[in-house]
This record gives C-alpha cells, sequence and structure tokens, in this order.
C-alpha cells in the first residue's frame, strides 16, 4: 500500500506539473507577459498537490496501523486479552499471520482467527481509504493552485519560499540526529540508573553484566561497575598513541618541512590508503596476524603474554590512527607563516632547530586538538578491540595482560539475543552515553581550539 | 513589460530636477545612504541619470562609487551587512518598494562586472541564459536572434560566428568583457551599469570596449564606474565625482575636467590624490 | 664584583675546536631529526605493505578450489525411483549416494568398517553433488547412465591438495621392496637400507628431544640446590627455635615442606635423567629401530597400490600398519614403490594419514585439478568454508549503499546549499555547523545505538534490513558530504553568482543553474568518499542486526542481509583455516571496491579541477 502511495505521490506530481505549465503557457498574451515562466507554475501546483499527499502520509503513516491494531485486539475476548507488552507482541503476530494467510490451520485460537480476519479487511480498507484521502487532497491543491494562475502570480517565488523550506529542513537533519542520538541514549541511561545507582555504575571496580536468567539465582543483578572498562579503554587508547603520535607527527613534520613534492606526491597517497582501509580489516590483522605474533615473541622472551593482549589491539589501533594523527598536524603545520621560519634560518638556526623552537612551540596548540581528535577516535574505535581485545573486565594497566573497552561491550551486550528491557541491555546505552559524551566534549574542545588556531594565523 | 511593472508600480512619486543639458532623467536617486555595518559608507546622494547617455562615476578607490552604482540594481541586496536608505527611482518606479520584485528589477538594469565573468558554458548559452529565464524568446528561432543580435550589438559576432558552441572562457580579456556586454543587453534592459568595465583589459581591448559604450548609447542608459578620468572624459556625457562616500560635485561632463567648482575635484583630477 | 660589571664585547667564535664540535653537534642533530621523519614514513609504508601482504597471502587459496572429476553411476533408484521425469521429483534426488558409491568402488576396503566410510565419505563437501544435480536435472536422458561431474570437496581436503596442511616428502628408494602381507600388520624389508636417512632424522629429533630435557634438569637441579640450602637454614633454625622454645610449630612445617619437596624433586629428576639416558642411548646405537607415534612425522609407504604407516623404522626395514590394501605381497622393483614422509605430525593436523593415504590415491589417479573458485562469487554465505561464498553480503553492501545514497546525496547537498548561500550568520546556523563538525567526529558506534533506539525500536523497521542500515550509514556520513559539498560551492567564485544575478537570475537560479554545476564534481568526489566511508563500516550495522547468518541472496532492501565488512567479521571468527583464507580474500574484495572508489575520487578531482 505504501508503495502504491508514493506511486499516486508522484503521478499527480506529474499531472500537476504538466497542467500548470499548460495553463500558464495558454495565458493570452503569451509568456511574455507571465511574471514566471510556465515551469514555475507548473512546479507551484505540483508542489500543491504534493504537499498535502505527503501530510496526509506523514500523519497516517504510523496512526492508522496503530487504530487498526487496537481494532483487532479489541475483538478478542477477555480472556485472551494480552497482558503484557510480551503476549501483546505475540498475540499481534499470530493475528497477522491470519491476516496474511501464512498462519498454519489450527495453530491459532479461534477468536484470534476472527480478529484475524477483521484485521486484514480493515487493513486493506485503511489502505485504500488512506489512499483515497491521499489523491482528493492532492487533486485540491492541484485545483487551488491551478486556478491562482494568471500573468501577474508570482510563482516563481512562491516555489522558491518551498525549496527554501526544503533546504532548511534538510539541513535541520543533522540537528535531529544529534538530538536523535542524545535522547536516545539519554533515556535508556535513566532507566538504567533508576535500576541501578549512577555512582556504582561510575566508580564501581567489578565489570559482569551476565544477568542471571533466574531471580533466586546467586548474584543475579548482575555488576556494572565500569571502572574495568574505563581503564582498558584508556590503557589501549595510551598504547595506540604511543604509536601514533610520535609516528604521526614525525611524518607530518618530514612531509611538511623536508619532503620534496615527489616525495609528497608518494607518501600522501600512501597515508591516504592506510586512512581508507576499514577497521575490520585492522581487526583482522591484529587478531590474527599481531596477536599471535606478540604472543610468540613474549614467550620466547619468557613472558606471559595473554592472547588477546591490550598490546596487539593498541598497536594495531596506533597503525589505523597514523594517517588521522599526520594529516591533521601537516594542516597546522603548514598553516605556520613562513615568515616565523625565515625569523628563524636568518639568525643561522638549522632546519630542526627551526622547528623543534619555532614552529612547533607556534603549533602547540593546533597540534594539542589534532591530537584530542585522534584520542577521541581511539576511544570510539570498534571493530579492533571488538576482535582483538578481551571480553572481561580487568583492572589492570598491564599491556600484556586482556582487558576489556567501552566499546566492545556495547557490542557484546546489544548483539545477539537480547533480554527485552534488561539492565544488561540498558547498560550498554549508559556506556554509549558516557562514551558519547566523553568524545563529544574532547571534539568541542579540540575544534574550538583549532578554530582560534587558525584564526591566529589567518 | 507591461504586467510586470503594473503589480508593481509604487504610490509614492519621486520627484525629477530638470537639468540643462541633459536628456530628461531615466534615473533619479534622493538622499541615498549606504551602510555596511557600523560604516556610512555613502552619505546622502541625489543625482540624476540622463536617458541614452552615459554618465561615469570617477573617484578614488573606496569612495563609494562603485556601492552606489550596486544601488541601481540592488546588487547590495546579497550583502546582508548592506543597509540603503533613501529613494531611487527609474521611471518614476521606486526600485526598492519592498513589492518589486528584484529579479524584474535586473532585467531592467543590466549589469557589467569589472572582471569580465562569462559562465563556463558556451557562448550562444552565455547571451541566451537571460532571455530564457525570463521567458523572452517563444521559439527556439526568436532565441537565435535574440543572440545573434546581442552579440552584433556588442561587436562580438563577426568574431564568434563560428564557434557559439565553444566555451565563454576560451575567448580573450576583451571579447569575454564585450561577451558580458552581449549578455547584459540580451535581455533587453533599459540601463547597463558598468563597473570598471575595462580595468582588467589592455588598451586596445579597452579602445574597443568605450566605442562599443559609445555605440551602446544611441539605446541604452549607461553608467559607468572608472578609475581612468582620460576614459571618463572620452565616453561619458556626464561626471559625477565621489569621495569618502560624499557625492562632490557633478555635471557635465566637460565642465568637470575643464572647470571643477570645487576643490577636491580639481585636486584629483590634476592629479594630487588619488 | 668589578668583573662581572664590565660589559664585554663578544666575538662569534666559529674557528677553534669547541665552536666546530659544536657545529659538528648541531647537523648530526638535524641529521637525526630528519632520519626520525623518514623513519616514521618507512614505519608506516611498512605497516601497510606488511598489512595487505598477510592479507593478499592469507587470500590466495581461497581464490582457487581443488575439484574432483569423477565417473557416477547415475542410478534410476537414487535420483528417482518412481520413473515419473519429472524435473521437480528429479531435484530433490539423492545426488550425493551414486558419488559416495563412486569413490567407495575406488577404496573397497573402507566398504568394511563403518567409520572408515565415514571418514572416506567426509572427504567430499556436504554439497558435493551439485554440478551432478544441476547436469542431471536440465538433462533427465542422464539416468541410467555413467557421467563424469566435478566434485566438491571438504575445505580441509582443498587446503591439503594446496599443500597447506602438511609438507610432503618423498624419499628416494635403492632397494627391492617385499611385504610380509597384504592387510593389517606388516613388515616391509628393503635390500637396501632406504629408511635409514628418515631413521636418522627421527634419532636427531631424539637428540634434540635430550637437549631439551637436560635444560630442564638443569633448571629443577638449580631449585634442588636451592631447595636443600633452605632445607639446610631451617633445620638449623629450627634447632635453634628448640633450645628456645618458641614458633617450633611453624618450622617443623616449613621443614617439612621442604623435605617432601626434596623428595619429589628427587623423583622427578630421576626421572628426567633415566629419559634422557634412553634418549641419549637410543641415539648412540645407531641403526637400532624406532617407534613412530602420533607426534612424530608420518612415514607412508606406497607399494604394489597400497599403503603401509609406518610405526617402526628400522634401517632396511619397517613394521606398519596397511591403510590402503595391497594388491600382493610380490617384491617391488627399486623405481615401484616409494616412501613418503608427511611432515605436520598426525596429531597437528585435521586430516589422518588414512585420509592422506586416500587423497594421494586420487591425486595419482590424476582426478584432482584446482580451478578459480567461481563459487566465492556466485554463493551466499555457508557453514561450510568450501561453499562459502560472497555474494550474499555483496548484494545486501549493494542495498545499503543504494539506500545511503539516496539519502545523504540529496539531503547532504540540499544542506550544504542552504549552509553556504542562503543561510543568515546567526546563532541558529553556526549552531548548524558546529554541530556538523561535532557529528563527523562522534563514534560510529554510537549512530549504531541511535539506529537500534530510533529505527528499530521506535518506529519498528525491519532488524537486519538494508533499509535501517542504510538509513544508520546515512546519517554517519551526512556530515562528509555535507563539508565536503559546502567546500565544493565556496570554491565557485562569487563573480558567477553575481553574472547570473545580474542578468536578473533569482538567488535560487544562479545557485541551480550555475554554482551548483560547477561545485557538482567536488560534491561528487565528497560523496565517494562518503560512500566508500559507508562500505567499509562496520560497528553500527552490528548493533542492528545485519550479523546475523544469512544464506540467501536479499531480495529487497526489507530483507535481512548482511553487508560485506560483516561478513567478513563474521567469517574471522570462525577457527576453520578454510574461512580464514575467505576472510582475506572477501577483505581483498572489500578493498579493490574501496580501492576502485577512492580512484574514481581521485580522477573526477583531477579532471574537473579548475583553476579560477
Amino acid at each position: 500500500m505504501t508503495s502504491f502511495y508514493f506511486i499516486a505521490i508522484a503521478a499527480m506530481a506529474v499531472i500537476a506539473f504538466v497542467l500548470g505549465r499548460q495553463r500558464a503557457a495558454a495565458m493570452p498574451g503569451g509568456t511574455r507577459q507571465l511574471h514566471s515562466l510556465p515551469v514555475y507554475h507548473g512546479l507551484f501546483a505540483a508542489s500543491a498537490a504534493v504537499i498535502p499527499m505527503l501530510l496526509i502520509a506523514i500523519v497516517l503513516g504510523p496512526l492508522l496501523p496503530r487504530l487498526v491494531e487496537a481494532h483487532a485486539l479489541g475483538l478478542l475476548p477477555t480472556d485472551l486479552q494480552p497482558t503484557d507488552e510480551l503476549a501483546k507482541a505475540t498475540r499481534l503476530r499470530e493475528i497477522l499471520m491470519v491476516a496474511d494467510g501464512t498462519a498454519p490451520a489450527g495453530s491459532v485460537a479461534d477468536p484470534v482467527v476472527v480478529a484475524g480476519e477483521a484485521y486484514g479487511s480493515w487493513r486493506s480498507f485503511a489502505g485504500w481509504g488512506a489512499l483515497v484521502l491521499g489523491i482528493v487532497a492532492g487533486v485540491a491543491g492541484m485545483l487551488l493552485s491551478l486556478r491562482t494562475v494568471a500573468p501577474g502570480f508570482r510563482a516563481r517565488n512562491r516555489f522558491e519560499v518551498i525549496v527554501k523550506i526544503v533546504l532548511i529542513a534538510c539541513s535541520a537533519v543533522a540537528i535531529l540526529t544529534t538530538v536523535g542520538i542524545v535522547f536516545s541514549v539519554l533515556f535508556e541511561t535513566l532507566r538504567f540508573f533508576a535500576r541501578y545507582p549512577w555512582y556504582d555504575f561510575l566508580f564501581g571496580l567489578q565489570w559482569s553484566p551476565q544477568t542471571a536468567i533466574r531471580t533466586d539465582q546467586v548474584g543475579q543483578s548482575g555488576a556494572f561497575g565500569a571502572v574495568p572498562l574505563f581503564v582498558g579503554t584508556t590503557l589501549i587508547m595510551l598504547i595506540a598513541m604511543c604509536v601514533a603520535g610520535p609516528i604521526g607527527l614525525f611524518s607530518a613534520i618530514y612531509m611538511a618541512e623536508y619532503a620534496s613534492p615527489r616525495v609528497r606526491s608518494v607518501v600522501k597517497p600512501l597515508l591516504e590508503i592506510l586512512a581508507g582501509v576499514p577497521t575490520v580489516v585492522f581487526g583482522f590483522f591484529a587478531a590474527l596476524t599481531v596477536a599471535p605474533f606478540i604472543r610468540q615473541l613474549g614467550q620466547s622472551l619468557g613472558l606471559d603474554v595473554a592472547s588477546e593482549s591490550a598490546l596487539a589491539a593498541g598497536l594495531v589501533m596506533g597503525i589505523m590512527i597514523i594517517p588521522f594523527v599526520s594529516s591533521l598536524s601537516d594542516d597546522v603545520i603548514n598553516a605556520v607563516p613562513q615568515s616565523l621560519r625565515d625569523g628563524s634560518y636568518g639568525m643561522g638556526a638549522t632546519k630542526s632547530e627551526t622547528i623543534k623552537k619555532v614552529v612547533l612551540p607556534a603549533a602547540l596548540s593546533g597540534l594539542v586538538s589534532a591530537f584530542m581528535l585522534a584520542i577521541s577516535r581511539a576511544v570510539g574505535e570498534t571493530m579492533i578491540v571488538v576482535m582483538a581485545a578481551g571480553l572481561t573486565g580487568n583492572l589492570t594497566f598491564n599491556p600484556l595482560a586482556a582487558v576489556t573497552t567501552v566499546t566492545v561491550q556495547i557490542k557484546t551486550l546489544l548483539v545477539g539475543d537480547q533480554e527485552f528491557d534488561s539492565a544488561k541491555t540498558l547498560s550498554a546505552f549508559a556506556l554509549g552515553f558516557v562514551l558519547f559524551f566523553f568524545t563529544l566534549i574532547l571534539n568541542v574542545i579540540a575544534l574550538k581550539i583549532v578554530q582560534r588556531y587558525r584564526e591566529q594565523y589567518d | 513589460m507591461e504586467a510586470m511593472v503594473a503589480d508593481a508600480r509604487p504610490s509614492a512619486t519621486i520627484r525629477s530636477v530638470p537639468s540643462e543639458g541633459f536628456k530628461p532623467a531615466k534615473v533619479i536617486t534622493q538622499d541615498v545612504n549606504v551602510y555596511y555595518g557600523q560604516k556610512h559608507a555613502l552619505k546622502h546622494v541625489t543625482i540624476d541619470i540622463p536617458e541614452r547617455s552615459v554618465t561615469a562615476f570617477i573617484g578614488p578607490s573606496g569612495c563609494g562609487k562603485s556601492t552606489f552604482l550596486r544601488c541601481f540594481n540592488r546588487m547590495n541586496d546579497t550583502i546582508s551587512a548592506a543597509r540603503v536608505t533613501g529613494k531611487i527611482g527609474i521611471d518614476g518606479l521606486d526600485i526598492y518598494d519592498p513589492s518589486l520584485d528584484v529579479v524584474q528589477l535586473r532585467a531592467r538594469v543590466g549589469m557589467v562586472f569589472q572582471k569580465p565573468n562569462p559562465f563556463p558554458k558556451s557562448i550562444y548559452e552565455n547571451v541566451a541564459y537571460g532571455p530564457r529565464i525570463h521567458g523572452i524568446a517563444a521559439s527556439k528561432a526568436e532565441l537565435d536572434d535574440i543572440v545573434a543580435s546581442s552579440l552584433r550589438k556588442a561587436g562580438l559576432f563577426e568574431e564568434v560566428k563560428d564557434r557559439l558552441n565553444e566555451s565563454g572562457t576560451g575567448l580573450s580579456g576583451g571579447q569575454q568583457q564585450r561577451l558580458c556586454i552581449a549578455r547584459a543587453i540580451a535581455v533587453g534592459p533599459e540601463v547597463i551599469l558598468m563597473d570598471e568595465p575595462c580595468s582588467a583589459l589592455d588598451p586596445i581591448a579597452t579602445a574597443k570596449i568605450e566605442e562599443l559604450i559609445d555605440e551602446l548609447r544611441e539605446n541604452f542608459t549607461i553608467v559607468i564606474v572608472t578609475h581612468s578620468m582620460q576614459q571618463a572624459a572620452r565616453v561619458s556625457q556626464k561626471t559625477a565625482f565621489f569621495h569618502l562616500g560624499d557625492l562632490v560635485e557633478e555635471g557635465p561632463t566637460d565642465m568637470i575636467f575643464t572647470n571643477p567648482k570645487e576643490r577636491r575635484t580639481q585636486d584629483y583630477i590634476t592629479g594630487r590624490f588619488g | 664584583m668589578t668583573d662581572a660589571a664590565v660589559v664585554r664585547g663578544r666575538v662569534l667564535d666559529l674557528t677553534s675546536d669547541t665552536a666546530r664540535a659544536h657545529v659538528r653537534r648541531r647537523y648530526q642533530a638535524e641529521a637525526r631529526f630528519r632520519a626520525y621523519g623518514i623513519g616514521a614514513i618507512l614505519f608506516a609504508a611498512l605497516a601497510l605493505v606488511v598489512l595487505v601482504g598477510d592479507i593478499v597471502i592469507k587470500a590466495v587459496p581461497a581464490f582457487t578450489i581443488a575439484e574432483l572429476t569423477m565417473e557416477v553411476n547415475v542410478t534410476a533408484e537414487a535420483i528417482d525411483p518412481t520413473g515419473s521425469n519429472d524435473p521437480a521429483v528429479i531435484a530433490r534426488g539423492d545426488f550425493i549416494k551414486p558419488i559416495r558409491d563412486s569413490l567407495l568402488a575406488m577404496f573397497p576396503a573402507a566398504a568394511e568398517n563403518r567409520r572408515q566410510r565415514q571418514a572416506l565419505y567426509g572427504l567430499l563437501s556436504s554439497d558435493a553433488a551439485m554440478a551432478l544435480r544441476d547436469k542431471v536435472v536440465a538433462d533427465p536422458a542422464l539416468i541410467g547412465t555413467r557421467v563424469s561431474v566435478p566434485v566438491l570437496v571438504s575445505d580441509d581436503v582443498d587446503l591439503f591438495y594446496k599443500g597447506l596442511v602438511t609438507g610432503i616428502e618423498e624419499l628416494p628408494t635403492r632397494g627391492i621392496g617385499s611385504p610380509s602381507a597384504t592387510t593389517g600388520t606388516v613388515t616391509l624389508l628393503s635390500s637396501a637400507n632406504d629408511f635409514s636417512e628418515e631413521l636418522v632424522r627421527v634419532k636427531q629429533a631424539l637428540a634434540e628431544q635430550a637437549a631439551v630435557l637436560r635444560q630442564e634438569r638443569e633448571r629443577l637441579r638449580d631449585i634442588d640446590q636451592t631447595n636443600a640450602a633452605d632445607l639446610v637454614a631451617a633445620r638449623e633454625q629450627l634447632t635453634a627455635a628448640r633450645a628456645s622454645g618458641a614458633g617450633v610449630a611453624a618450622l617443623e612445617g616449613a621443614v617439612t615442606k621442604y623435605e617432601s619437596d626434596e623428595a619429589s624433586l628427587k623423583a622427578t629428576l630421576d626421572g628426567l635423567s633415566a629419559r634422557i639416558a634412553d634418549l641419549e642411548n637410543r641415539f648412540d646405537t645407531a641403526g637400532s629401530p624406532e617407534t613412530l607415534d602420533a607426534t612424530a612425522p608420518s612415514v607412508l609407504v606406497e607399494i604394489n597400490g597400497g599403503v603401509i604407516k609406518a610405526t617402526e623404522l628400522g634401517n632396511d626395514r619397517i613394521v606398519g600398519e596397511v591403510l590402503i590394501p595391497l594388491t600382493s605381497t610380490d617384491n617391488a622393483q627399486p623405481d615401484a614403490w616409494r616412501t613418503i614422509v608427511l611432515d605436520t605430525p598426525e596429531a597437528n593436523r585435521k586430516l589422518s594419514d588414512q585420509e592422506i593415504a586416500w587423497l594421494q590415491q586420487i591425486e595419482e589417479k590424476g582426478l584432482v585439478s584446482e580451478r578459480f573458485n567461481f563459487l566465492f562469487f556466485t554463493s551466499g554465505d555457508s557453514r561450510e568454508a568450501e561453499l562459502a561464498g560472497i555474494l550474499g553480503a555483496l548484494v545486501g553492501s549493494a542495498f545499503t549503499m543504494l539506500v545511503t545514497l539516496i539519502i545523504c546525496l540529496p539531503i547532504g547537498v540540499a544542506s550544504a546549499i542552504y549552509l553556504e548561500e542562503f543561510a543568515p550568520k546567526n546563532r541558529w546556523t553556526e549552531l548548524i555547523e558546529v554541530n556538523i563538525n561535532n557529528l563527523a567526529a562522534v563514534p560510529s558506534i554510537v549512530f549504531g545505538l541511535l539506529g537500534l533506539a530510533v529505527f528499530l525500536n521506535f518506529f519498528g523497521l525491519p532488524r537486519s534490513s538494508p533499509l535501517v542500515g542504510g538509513l544508520v550509514l546515512a546519517l554517519l556520513v551526512l556530515p562528509t558530504i555535507i563539508i565536503a559539498s559546502r567546500a565544493a560551492l565556496k570554491a565557485v567564485p562569487p563573480s558567477i553568482r553575481e553574472a547570473a544575478l545580474g542578468v536578473g537570475a533569482s538567488h535560487q537560479q544562479a545557485v541551480f543553474h550555475h554554482v551548483l554545476p560547477l561545485a557538482m564534481p567536488g560534491v561528487l568526489t565528497g560523496t565517494i568518499i562518503g560512500m566508500a566511508h559507508a562500505l567499509g563500516e562496520t560497528a553500527p550495522l552490528l548493533l542492528i542486526g545485519m550479523i546475523a547468518f544469512i544464506v540467501d541472496v536479499p531480495q529487497g532492501i526489507t530483507q535481512a542481509a548482511t553487508v560485506l565488512p560483516v561478513q567478513i567479521f563474521l567469517w574471522s571468527d570462525l577457527p576453520e583455516i578454510g574461512f580464514q583464507a575467505k576472510t582475506s580474500a572477501a577483505i581483498i574484495v572489500l578493498l579493490l571496491f574501496l580501492f576502485l572508489m577512492n580512484g574514481i575520487a581521485i580522477v573526477l578531482r583531477k579532471r574537473f579541477e579548475r583553476r579560477w
């Protein structure tokens, strides 16, 4: 039915456009006498037809199915009335199967069959009704707009207002996304904190979210102390930054200050390729090549290395972030004005002295923000740690041990068979909340710093 | 044209100050002020632009002459910080009337810019674009006619008639500027504004454009902003001298250049500042 | 005091030795600094090379597949017992049985033992009959005839034929081999010392083992000595304590512990010494027979059409079990029999010696061929590595990308146009801008949370579907596209806008007729880069359930599907080596797509780059 509706919208748009344009072109005196080109009259008529149809779809789309569902459930006798959400979902699935004719004979109770059949007929009635209503509204809109066609009618200006509203709506999508993120994590987080105290979550030292199935089971509450996750995330991030920081910075310095254009033209794409490798590939590399290698290396040195060591994950994550650090630092270093360098060279300083004593201090705030963005990247990275880091929350800073991270736990808690509405599921949103706000704050500060830095040298 | 003027004709009338020696005024301005944010860029300018003649605005850079020119087709609207007060009338029509459609105004008041700025499209498309969006040509043949006659009027037709489908950006600087003039003419404007049209051109191309301006004067009211006093002297009938946002002096061109009334004008045209 | 107060004119010292040394040090520091930069770039390059090289090497086996060409009796009772000749009935026929029969006919000895039979059947893929079924369904007249068809083998067999299960070494035979029996435990004598080389190697391994044990013995001896010293000290303390009468009980306990440790260490050391002595003795008496177990490389002898697996190895003889019965006990001439050594011990591989013996014989019959693995590109996911393909994931990715593109390109370009061309400069616009920049840096998994909470739980859209995946990815790449599009729009010089406005175009006409077309290459470049990003994205899709095991190729955007990176993630978790190769191959396909997209973006940028 939805597709029919959209076909109807498209058809109405075309019809209204053609009619509007023809009517305008047929105005006495020819197109020269028109304020707006016939095309704009056509476009205006088309929007006049489409907008009411879309409004009806937006209003009725979510509303109608619920009405029909409520109606069908109302037909059930009291003993079959669902008592909770789960039962309601099951009942509705049965009704839907009857309506679709996919229910095996005898699998559902007779009253449900009755309700299901009623559901089916109501559903198609509602669908057709919405379609007819939409077409009527579209035709009405089109006729009204056709009546306005006149030489002096400013169809272009009207149409441009509509276009502008559409443009504004599109740019609001980005805002809506942020709002959506904030609310989706916030609500679930609040629900989680209603069951589990927030200070235990933020400062608890034990993470074992495996909520038991039976309520009388020992340890059924589960422990949601997130500190081990924060420690694990920090550890892996620090290892990654130890790799990406110096290497990214030094390659940026070399690229910006030393490299000939030819070297640049080779190295820049190389770093871009590295930046374009999907994280799942790095994860595969970390889990199947680097981790066993580090484990063997450690064993040959007599060290006890976990097979999912933080070192392997951090190392590969560092490699992943190198291009990120280097391109941001490259931009920052290039923004330092040449006059500063010239001043230093003029006093007889070597290139490296100039870089160390003049360029880097001048670029310091920009570099700090580049590192902050890289840290936020490392903290939010998921696939590498999902594939190469551990699952148990160890409270350790030993890089050879297995640790787990915030992102790993979000993934683990939400993938697979979810328990509806359990503390386990909700805790993942609480972790997402922490992750989102931590990275958001880092990003905001970093972007502010970099903005001020740019203004300084503009 | 009738229809669009009809729905935008203002009730307020703008009085023309008759001035001797000139054709009747096409454009009349009264007490025009322009502000860029806090800056008062143009102060209380009142001047008449005579029809079918060339009026030149001269003055040192930053004196407000270009700003003033851009008021005539409301190009200042595109700068959000700019604010214009006062009255400007074209044939008695207040162009700052809120009910006026600025797009239609710009069809009546064409503009040629400092740097030649042809669209990166074919020569034909460059000229045809204006007539197309205004619905001037009823048929392809009519459009072809408009393009050819506009190019002819701009003195470019003979040079480009065999390559109308080649890109306008491939022409030489002088040709590009004449293409821009053809593009402005194609819409059938009454007034053509030229903002230092020769500043990016070599002397030979400049001479051609000046010749062209002289020819166009028969059919169009032309306002030209120029940095070069010689150019103003060569092409214009009326000259206005601006300094620091003030209209210092206006009058017949030969008067301004031979016998300026104001001290500042004299200093400027004798090269004491500029 | 007076000296310090005098201001002296300073002359720059350039010629003294200290000055020269100083300058030299400065240049050294310069060179060092430069070297750090080069080192950093080389490290990044090396990382990329190792990464790609590692994956390519791992992926190579997945692009070819081993196939057996078998003669099969297509019997009517297995395929079409009722003789209906109906394609639908034929398609449901038991095609695996004729193939198994044909395989069993090659090794009749396996028929008698149920376990052996199962092992033999296990060499074939669970969908080995695919080609046969297609062939017979297409031409039912083949029923009752004998046809030659390609047969798919299991992934372990496939890897064996690629040489990835074990190294195989053939030993030269110089003597005449004479087996004692055709089945059961047999002794094989060689007229020359044909097994001495392998025996030497086995003895060598004994010596190495002895060396390891000796090291262990040294370590234990050290511990023992420390322990003995501790024991002496503890006894002395105990004596002293007895005299004073304090803490006796604790010290007695310690002494007892040391004594028992001492005893157990002694026992262990004695055991070790005995083993070392035994190993050294065996090593020293060259030529004495050795027993082979599952932790040593396997020695197989092919003779008289059968295969013997050695359990005891001497210089000129082996004692072993028959894996494939011999046709006779006749003597075999030197070039008519051979000995092969499987480097990987039986305990360390998935295929037993018995299975390898079969596979070797099948290969010698010339039935094995390697061909390009089309199946990898034409089938969906499977639990069997040899059957698993990426078509399902590719189609899923295509649907997802389609949804993403349809949503994020118009919205992204529209918001870029609004922000760059029409938006007034006010707080609201600034908020949108800051917001877009931040959104670009939000971790991708957070978008997964958004998709889960909003699209799945709130709007009730179908789980695991490309529709939801595409929506989430669209929101994810929207900032990228907006930022790139704005940059492209900004790059169009204002003179173009002015020109259009000057001839009376409205602002929107100027933008849509002139500015946007000129900015389009930049917009498309940004879009392609954004889409490449979306194509490689995994984490948010896991949360909206695109991680399900899906065999069928999806038909629409609302069906459950998976995408290429998620497929990679799923396969990477599986322990089979066959899947490891598949994972790498899928990564290569993914990387090729990404390189292609980025390449197109670069070409676009180069080609339409315009200097104003």
